[in-house]
């Protein structure tokens, strides 16, 4: 048993120089996994410096407890696959969120001088905990299409989430002031349950990951908040650490979509996008239709070709065999990079981690700054399953709802295919204009046959 | 617990704002979504709180919510670390042996 406040500190700082060295691993991937593992030791040191702290009972339950939340997380963890990793992320967020919120309720519960500076921090992580809980399990919900991820809107709908939220925020200044009783903990979570669900509905799927990261941001300061009701600087302080990870992630996230928080979070963007663009003139040009044999021969004969993979690639599960396709054209001695921009995929950073598990080595990764001035030289663009992100309209059609949105600049390179589906627009709702290019043309189909027919062909030339 | 003033727990508070900041900017875009997890895993750090409520508890009201508490703080941390440690696992510099290299 530890009873020395003293070594219990140090033991706790030991944890916080772990967490920080964990996260200053991140920079690389070389080091990450190492920072990971780092990590994991900082949070057994704390586990284990807490479990021997002096009077700790409850031991069956502690261990029942654990050993319940350990079972799901693993499982949870091992069996998630790579393109649902965002509500993974949303519903491990949601529980820690959840658990801020418990702690401070059962502080709540046992509270000795209520109208201390306590009540302050209980409040406050009652209140952001339980918005991130239930802001994350609907958001959970909607990436895992157990509800629409379309948005849900009603009129009035601002309106009644800021009534909800100030009257959470009214029962906890009554707490605050000294109104004792159990129940306005209780309603002030209940409206903050409340809340969370209610802000989370009307967003849109494909801006859900600024959700998450936000969420994220709340959930660390809700353990921030859970740290100063138990006057633990380990909790301070990794909470705030994630508190201002998440909260940056959410301001880069918003960046790279050209859109403001606010925008993102009550604009409901992709509800009703049908007139935006107003009048597009196409001046007689049409799209062209091209052919996999064909596709295969200009591959084949190129000496640099860039692959721009969105999310449709990801959803046809065709990740492997893009990287099957990019093996045998570098057998050819074709140079092929991999154009990655900000929010492909689903979340920021998901196509790598889709890609990555395809085994593409991150050495052929290039984000967008890296890669647009190559475009020029590329005598092929391969874009699979992208869109939004390659529409220069966002350059110059001030009129375009993604205009001004940081773009690949595909329509550099000397020629373009694009594989797609259909000529159903993309999340924006808009069409894109790069197809009407006379250097475009169009492989239409299911983005794994496609590629697969590409392969085949690439190996007949 | 060492009760330590409230305005030495605030000024941690700011530094370690500012030290998330100034660590996390130097994640690279490609990590990101680790990064996210992994941050994830962090602040599974609650499970303390939970620890210590759950631990001290003498009430039926305090060990129910200090038991559900410290499942969910669980989930968090074992979950949030294994994801994370998996998708790490994948980023790799250059693919299994098998293909030759090809000359950049």
């Amino acid at each position: 048993m530890i009873s020395d406040p003293g070594v219990v500190g140090l033991l706790y700082l030991v944890t916080i120089v772990c967490f920080v060295v964990a996260l200053r691993f991140l920079s690389s991937p070389k080091h990450a996994r190492k920072g990971n593992w780092i990590g994991g030791v900082g949070m057994l040191v704390a586990i284990g410096t807490t479990l021997l702290l002096d009077g700790i009972g409850n031991w069956a339950l502690i261990v029942v407890g654990g050993l319940i939340g350990s079972v799901v997380g693993v499982v949870g963890a091992r069996t998630v696959r790579m393109t649902a990793m965002p509500q993974m992320v949303a519903i491990f967020n949601g529980v820690g969120g959840g658990a801020a919120a418990l702690v401070a309720l059962a502080e709540w519960h046992n509270i000795v001088d209520p109208a201390g500076d306590e009540t302050v921090s209980i409040v406050l992580s009652a209140l952001i905990g339980s918005i991130s809980f239930a802001g994350s399990v609907v958001a959970f919900a909607k990436l895992q299409e157990l509800v629409s991820g379309r948005p849900i809107v009603f009129p009035g709908q601002n309106v009644f989430n800021i009534l909800v939220l100030l009257g959470a925020a009214g029962l906890g200044i009554a707490a605050v002031s000294g109104v004792e009783d159990q129940w306005v903990l209780y309603a002030l979570i209940g409206l903050a349950l409340l809340f969370g669900v209610m802000f989370v509905l009307p967003i849109g799927g494909a801006d859900m990951p600024v959700v998450i990261s936000l969420l994220n941001a709340f959930t660390g300061i809700a353990a921030s908040a859970t740290g100063f009701v138990l006057d633990s600087t380990v909790l301070i302080v990794s909470g705030m650490l994630v508190g201002a990870a998440g909260t940056l992630l959410t301001l880069l996230m918003a960046k790279a979509m050209n859109r403001s928080i606010a925008n993102v979070l009550f604009g409901a963007f992709g509800q009703v996008q049908v007139a935006a663009g107003g009048a597009r003139t196409d001046d007689g040009r049409t799209v062209r239709a091209t052919s996999a044999e064909d596709v295969a021969v200009q591959l084949s004969f190129a000496r640099k070709v860039i692959v721009v993979p969105g999310y449709g690639m990801a959803v046809a599960q065709a990740q492997h065999d893009v990287r099957q396709l990019a093996d045998v054209l570098e057998e050819r001695g074709v140079d092929v990079k991999y154009a990655i921009h900000p929010v492909a995929g689903r979340m920021p950073g998901h196509m790598n981690v889709l890609l990555a598990e395809a085994n593409v080595p991150y050495t052929q990764l290039f984000e967008m700054d890296q890669i647009n001035p190559e475009f020029a030289q590329a005598d092929v663009a391969l874009v699979i399953g992208a869109n939004d992100v390659t529409n220069p309209a966002a350059r110059h059609d001030t009129a375009s709802p993604i205009y001004g949105m940081p773009i690949l600049d595909v329509d550099k390179a000397a020629s373009i295919v694009v594989m797609k589906r259909s000529m159903r627009p993309g999340f924006a709702g808009i069409d894109n204009e790069l197809y009407l290019d006379p250097k475009t043309t169009m492989l239409f189909g299911d983005a794994k046959d496609s590629v697969l027919k590409l392969i085949s062909a690439v190996k007949a030339t | 617990m060492t009760d330590l003033p409230l305005v030495i727990e605030l000024t941690i508070l700011v530094l370690a704002a500012f030290l998330g900041f100034e660590v996390i900017s130097k994640v690279p875009t490609m990590l990101h979504t680790p990064l996210m997890s992994g941050a994830n895993f962090i602040h599974g750090i609650v499970i303390v709180g939970a620890i210590l409520v759950l631990g001290y508890a003498d009430d039926t009201f305090t060990k129910t919510v200090g038991f559900v508490a410290m499942v969910l703080a669980t989930a968090n941390v074992v979950g949030g670390w294994f994801v994370t440690d998996r998708m790490l696992g994948m980023f790799k510099r250059r693919p299994e042996p098998k293909r030759e290299e090809p000359s950049e």
